[in-house]
């Protein structure tokens, strides 16, 4: 609505910013300009912001604003420079609710500011409340799921997929009835219903889905942000919104076939399956072979061509460091070892390359999936280092199993398998991995920091 | 011109340009693509700003404020978390990205 009270120079100088934000994703999207890309879009935004002070250099509350932005940056800053690598994933999806709650409570100022006369405002304000809030309570329960506070498998509601279309069709009617008759209750109402439509989205989406779902609630919140922008006449936050919303739901699509799993399935995958349990209680009571340190030394120790898998449980053990001491020893012996990346190793899609990096690991080490896959018929060992449900076969082989369809490393193709795991708890899915029963299989049980000790001894000893 | 109409021909276009600029990207740089994008909608503090700055109610500027916290969290956390992730690829010893295009430059 200020488009007219916007000075042109303002205007021009957000042009400028919305042109950095087109070249910053232009250079996120190759590894050698991704820093800059970066910086340029912190730069930009850094600028639109300042810029408003000089523009209104009168506006009210400003001392309170200032305020604001200071407490958000020391919260902000502070927690994304000390997060610890794992934990990353979890932290993108807490970013991304906070700026969707942020969309949506413009709105609804707007809304209670304004006389809501004008329809297609209206529409617009309504619109950016309840993607806001989807997005809000959508990223903040997978958060808690990345965390790990609940559950990371697959919740299915009784009657969940009713309960979820009653849902969403209360929250349509509350939408429209709100824009045809705009009231303070209906708003409230519709809020409260987007906000349980965002638990329910999230709620049955599980394991290896969720950074595919982080990804969708981030184009989500880029759209919710693109409508405020209409509602408050900004050109900027259209354009910037939009580029979010388009570029998000492109990225969602490259993940999601990535792992080879349409949209729908992943969102809705839980609904359809009957038994997402795994049978754990049959599994649990079959006979694996379990054995020492020493043995894997040797066994690696004597091969002469290793394939090492890392894993979620590789980082989370703080591993990477004693993996790579491991890998160089067996490298100065001439055994050929390389490292077998999943595209979704750890939470994220490269998440485990940076994990990686952060040892130092040479980059020409990191094998990707289709690159390596035909390498293990021809391996000795596979050393699988707290990782699961990128390794097990039943992706391939049960249509029921949750994770049907991703795209796995075949490691049971290679003579032996060697799995670094705590215990014979499921991976991030929850189901079972028939693999670890097989007869070519051998455990070390144990955090997989101490193990990988211990086998850098056993073979530094041979 | 009619505004809304100006208004939606920005929005179509910029539809475009969003799905153009990422429609090359290797699967390594999904996350910090993803991350940075999510940094960028931390923009709607530009939003925040302008509506806690002509609030006139209690319940406005309140909001207002909250919606200030946190969008400068989005905005703030988003580009730094974003240039963690992205230390792996400063040039030490050139490390070899698998990426086939390097000297992309795209216009608006």
């Amino acid at each position: 609505m200020t488009t007219f009270g916007t000075p042109a120079w303002l205007q021009l100088v957000d042009l400028f910013v919305a042109v950095c934000f087109v070249l910053a994703l232009k250079g996120l999207s190759g590894p050698k300009t991704a820093r800059n890309g970066n910086l340029l879009g912190a730069f930009a935004a850094v600028l639109a912001v300042v810029v408003l002070f000089v523009a209104y250099p009168h506006m009210n509350n400003l001392g309170l604003i200032i305020a604001a932005i200071a407490v958000g940056t020391l919260i902000g800053f502070p927690t994304a420079r000390r997060v610890k690598m794992t934990a990353m994933p979890q932290l993108v999806a807490l970013f991304n609710g906070v700026g969707g709650g942020a969309a949506a409570l413009v709105a609804i100022i707007e809304f209670l500011g304004s006389d809501n006369e004008e329809r297609g405002i209206l529409a617009a304000t309504v619109f950016t409340v309840v993607v806001g809030s989807i997005s809000f309570t959508g990223s903040m329960l997978t958060f808690l799921k990345l965390q790990e506070a609940i559950t990371t498998r697959p919740i299915v509601l009784p009657a969940g997929r009713f309960v979820t279309s009653a849902v969403g069709a209360g929250t349509l009617v509350a939408a429209v009835g709100l824009v045809v008759a705009p009231s303070t209750w209906l708003l409230v109402l519709l809020i409260v219903l987007a906000a349980i439509m965002g638990l329910l989205l999230v709620l049955p989406v599980g394991g290896a889905d969720v950074p595919i779902i982080i990804s969708l609630l981030n184009a989500f919140t880029g759209l919710s942000v693109a409508a405020s922008g209409y509602v408050l006449g900004n050109v900027l936050l259209i354009v910037a919104g939009t580029l979010v919303g388009a570029s998000g739901t492109m990225l969602t699509r490259a993940m999601a076939k990535a792992m080879g799993r349409p949209l729908t399935n992943t969102m809705f995958g839980a609904f359809t399956v009957k038994s997402t349990a795994g049978g754990a209680g049959v599994a649990d009571d079959r006979p694996v072979r379990s054995s020492s340190a020493a043995d894997v030394a040797i066994m690696l120790g004597y091969a002469n061509k290793v394939i090492i898998v890392p894993g979620y449980g590789l980082a989370v053990a703080q591993a990477q460091h004693t993996l790579r001491e491991l890998v160089d020893m067996l490298n100065a012996k001439g055994i050929a070892t390389d490292y077998a990346i999943h595209p979704v190793a750890g939470r994220m899609p490269g998440h485990m390359n940076v994990l990686l990096a952060e040892a130092n690991v040479p980059y020409e080490q990191l094998k990707e999936m289709d690159e390596i896959n035909p390498e293990f018929a021809s391996t000795d060992v596979v050393l699988v280092v707290g990782a699961n449900d990128v390794v097990n076969p039943a992706a391939k082989t049960d249509p029921t199993a949750p994770i049907y369809g991703m795209p796995v490393l075949d490691v049971g193709e290679s003579a032996q398998v060697v799995f670094l795991k705590r215990s014979m708890r499921p991976g991030f899915a929850g189901i079972t991995n028939e693999l670890l029963y097989d007869p070519k299989t051998t455990l070390l049980f144990g955090d997989a920091k101490d193990s990988l000790t211990k086998v850098v001894t056993g073979v530094k000893n041979l | 011109m009619d505004t809304n109409v100006a208004l939606l021909t920005i929005f179509i276009l910029s539809i475009f340009v969003g799905f153009e600029v990422v429609s090359k990207v290797s699967t390594v740089l999904h996350t910090p693509l993803m991350s940075g994008a999510n940094a960028i909608h931390g923009i709607v503090l530009v939003g925040a700003i302008l509506v806690t700055g002509e609030s006139e109610t209690t319940t406005a500027t309140v909001l207002g404020l909250i919606a200030i916290v946190l969008a400068t969290i989005n905005m703030v956390g988003g580009f730094v978390v974003t240039d963690r992730m992205l230390e792996m690829f400063k040039p030490k010893k050139a490390p070899k990205p698998q990426e086939p295009a390097a000297g992309e430059r795209a216009g608006k």
